[in-house]
């Protein structure tokens, strides 16, 4: 029987509100201990990495895989590696892929090549996400579908939207609702506002989201359904939200390191990683995202990793498709912006990352709790990374923060008891300028398109 | 002279300095079109590619007149004949005209942004020739000429702006070099015209008319596109006329030297009434000469920074061949 022992560690656990220096044993891919002084036989491997904090599996709910349909952009393999470089054990996978993830076959394929880290795929709510028939959300579910969303753009239709929930809470499960009125996004590109006026691109109004996150609140509301709302962008967004809490709603909501760490100001640049849907916000919405994050309006961060090949992200920024990659940033945008800053702590930025995310989903995930599956991330949170294009394992480059330099570094990422990312620390010292050298000419290919 | 810069794509950050010499140097070029002959050596053996992904007409014939005027080689590449249409990225077009060895680029682009994207990936300077709704540094530069030709100092003058400052390159770029010189802005329509947090901008929104325009010494009436109609900013282009619409009435009320422009094509009968257009009170076809002069100036003064730059090139090779 293998087991490794984490020792002498700061072990943060928020779903068993825990945060001290203890052990934790793991044998059989499970948490078998945790506490202080724990004996290790000749058979265990020791791991143990000063100033370090161990911490359960990050836990991403919402990735775009690409696999079936784009797997020059991502496949589940590439994006698996990506995810444990990010220190992320548990991924919920997008349905917007071609085809599009609506038959439990599908769901099946999905959630089986999921090796490095588990994916839980999330099925669609509407045949081919046209809106209109209802997808076999019964049926998908028996297979392995964790929650149903049409992710990249609203159920237009009120009704086929109220039925959806009316059904999902009969099987009890989630409705990811994308809230955007694409009559109000028309060809919008960027936040309305001085960044819409300044940059000449078109703009999309905060209400375009919002007029969306209140029908799908009230009709949940009038159900009895389970909704979570994905990527909240905007302070009336967050405000609805925890209304609808206050009000006994089953709501959830999540946001993006994006949406608290950089704002519409930033499409300036015309750099077309920082085409979004939801577009950027203006600095008042960060600035709620960041008290929404804080009072527990909002759930979980997620990355809403979104991969695009060069060839399509090269262009003008009103013809990119919208979306970044952003698994691997996810934790150290976190730390950086979030806890470094004095807005959350440590432990409250992991529980947004963990057990915020895997009860949203109705998953058991998330903990390092005894008998969990022993899925964990070891990262020094001092630690800096130099973000590179060199550095993403994902297939896609497209990050607008490359160039920059984040907190939070992952040490090592183990998935059911198994090692799957461990940080080159040995060569890293040698080698460190000349791959500095050869990050910094890629990194000028990709930025500043 | 004080111009260092090798690309002109608005003129969002523009120093009023910047704009005074490119003004002087435009009137420098402006004699020499009344001239009989009107034609110079300053640009020969330099290439200009005139890249315009969008129809225009008078934009583009001017370019072609001032580069012509300063003997450039020039070249046309228009919509009709489009990368976009063969499915050929701006990168690799933009790839292929470097390859070309083209000193200039002249650029039209329904895309806001898109000179900024050239400007990254080719050596030559870009002129943005109007990039969507962003910018047009080149028409708000014949403006201002136009303008300090009649009122001369600009700083503290009422300069209205009337029309669809929304989707109007011409407005942003008029109001980022009138701000420059210190004017006082005020942009006047209907409020489905008015970008949001245009006050950020530093001018003053109204959608009165009448209060925009009675006291100001120069009025610039911006071109309203009739698909605007369909679109569902306005319930129809009559009403636009009969609300903001400039007529030989209103003109009766404003200051009796106020000055009427447009930077054209008229819709005669929308945004402006045809005696207003062809009245005493206009100078609709001075902008056009004068839009000559100054793109010349500006081909000159971007020419000069990569004379410079290649004066510097040369240097460094004789040093390095001793």
């Amino acid at each position: 029987m293998r087991k490794t022992l984490l020792r002498g560690m700061r072990l943060i656990d928020p779903a068993t509100a825990t945060d001290e220096r203890i052990d934790l044993l793991i044998a059989d891919g499970v948490i078998a201990t945790r506490g202080a002084g724990i004996e290790a036989d000749q058979e265990t491997r020791i791991i143990e990495f000063s100033g370090a904090v161990v911490a359960p599996g990050l836990v991403d709910m919402h990735v775009h895989l690409r696999e079936p349909g784009r797997e020059d952009e991502e496949t589940i393999e590439s994006g698996t590696r990506a995810a444990v470089h990010g220190g992320i054990t548990t991924l919920a996978a997008m349905p917007n892929t071609e085809p599009t993830i609506d038959t439990p076959s599908w769901v099946e394929y999905i959630r089986s090549r999921g090796k490095l880290a588990a994916v839980h795929p999330i099925a669609a709510i509407t045949v081919g996400r046209e809106g209109k028939a209802l997808a076999p959300l019964a049926e998908l579910a028996r297979a392995g579908a964790v929650a149903f969303s049409d992710d990249g753009c609203s159920v237009a239709d009120a009704n086929v939207m109220r039925k959806a929930l009316q059904y999902a809470s009969m099987i009890e499960r989630t409705i990811i609702a994308h809230c955007e009125d694409q009559a109000l996004v028309g060809a919008g590109a960027v936040n309305e506002g001085l960044a819409s006026t300044r940059s000449g691109l078109s703009p999309i109004p905060a209400a375009a989201e919002e007029t969306i996150v209140a029908r799908d609140i009230l009709l949940a509301g009038s159900v009895g359904a389970r909704l979570h709302i994905a990527h909240v962008s905007t302070r009336g967004s967050v405000e609805l939200v925890r209304r609808a809490k206050a009000d006994g709603v089953a709501v959830t909501s999540e946001t993006c390191p994006h949406y608290f760490c950089l704002t519409d100001d930033d499409v300036r640049s015309y750099n077309t990683s920082t085409r979004v849907n939801p577009p950027l916000r203006s600095a008042d919405d960060v600035e709620a995202i960041r008290e929404g994050l804080r009072d527990g309006t909002i759930d979980a961060v997620a990355s809403d990793h979104a991969p695009h090949s060069l060839e399509e992200k090269q262009v003008e920024f009103d013809a990119a498709p919208p979306g970044m990659i952003g698994m691997e940033t996810l934790l150290p945008l976190t730390i950086t912006h979030m806890v470094d800053t004095g807005i959350l702590s440590l432990g409250k930025a992991i529980a947004l990352m963990t057990v915020g995310p895997a009860r949203a989903l109705g998953i058991t995930a998330g903990t390092l709790e005894t008998g969990a599956a022993a899925d964990v991330v070891i990262f020094d949170p001092k630690s800096t990374v130099e973000v590179t294009s060199d550095w993403f394992r994902s297939l896609s480059k497209n990050s607008p923060f490359i160039g920059s330099t984040l907190s939070g570094r992952v040490l090592m990422t183990i998935h059911d008891g198994q090692v799957v990312f461990e940080e080159d620390l040995g060569t890293a010292e040698g080698s460190g300028e000349d791959h500095g050298k050869r990050a910094a000419e890629s990194n000028e290919l990709v930025v500043g398109v | 002279m004080n111009w260092t810069r090798k690309h002109l794509l608005g003129l969002e950050g523009i120093e009023r300095d910047e704009i005074i010499t490119i003004l002087d140097t435009a009137s420098k070029f402006r004699e020499i079109l009344d001239r009989p002959v009107k034609k110079v050596p300053t640009l020969r053996g330099i290439t200009i590619v005139n890249l315009f992904f969008e129809s225009s007409t008078r934009t583009r014939m001017s370019f072609e007149l001032a580069e012509k005027r300063l003997s450039a080689d020039v070249l046309n590449f228009s919509a009709s004949t489009s990368s976009l249409k063969k499915g050929e990225t701006l990168r690799d077009t933009a790839r292929n005209i470097e390859a070309m060895k083209v000193d200039m680029v002249v650029m039209r682009h329904p895309s806001p942004g898109a000179p900024h994207f050239l400007a990254d990936h080719i050596d030559g300077s870009i002129i943005n020739a109007g990039d969507g709704p962003h910018e047009h540094p080149t028409q708000a530069l014949l403006d201002l000429y136009t303008m300090r030709e009649y009122v001369g100092n600009l700083q503290g003058k009422r300069v209205t702006i009337v029309g669809d400052i929304l989707h109007s390159r011409v407005a942003r770029s008029d109001i980022w070099g009138l701000k420059a010189l210190g004017a006082d802005v005020t942009v006047c329509g209907p409020s489905t015209f008015i970008p949001s947090e245009v006050e950020r901008l530093g001018v003053t929104v109204t959608h009165d008319i009448r209060d925009a325009t009675v006291n100001a010494d120069i009025v610039n009436v911006l071109r309203i596109q009739k698909e605007r109609q369909s679109g569902g900013f306005l319930p129809s282009l009559r009403e636009y006329s009969t609300l903001f619409g400039i007529n030989a009435a209103r003109v009766k009320e404003m200051k009796p030297d106020v000055l009427i422009m447009h930077p054209g094509p008229i819709n005669r009968g929308v945004e402006i009434a045809c005696d207003v257009a062809d009245g005493d009170h206009s100078v609709i076809l001075e902008q056009v000469t004068n839009g000559v002069a100054v793109r010349m100036a500006m081909l000159y003064l971007l020419s000069m920074v990569q004379a410079s730059k290649r004066v510097e090139e040369s240097d460094i090779i004789a040093e390095v061949s001793a």
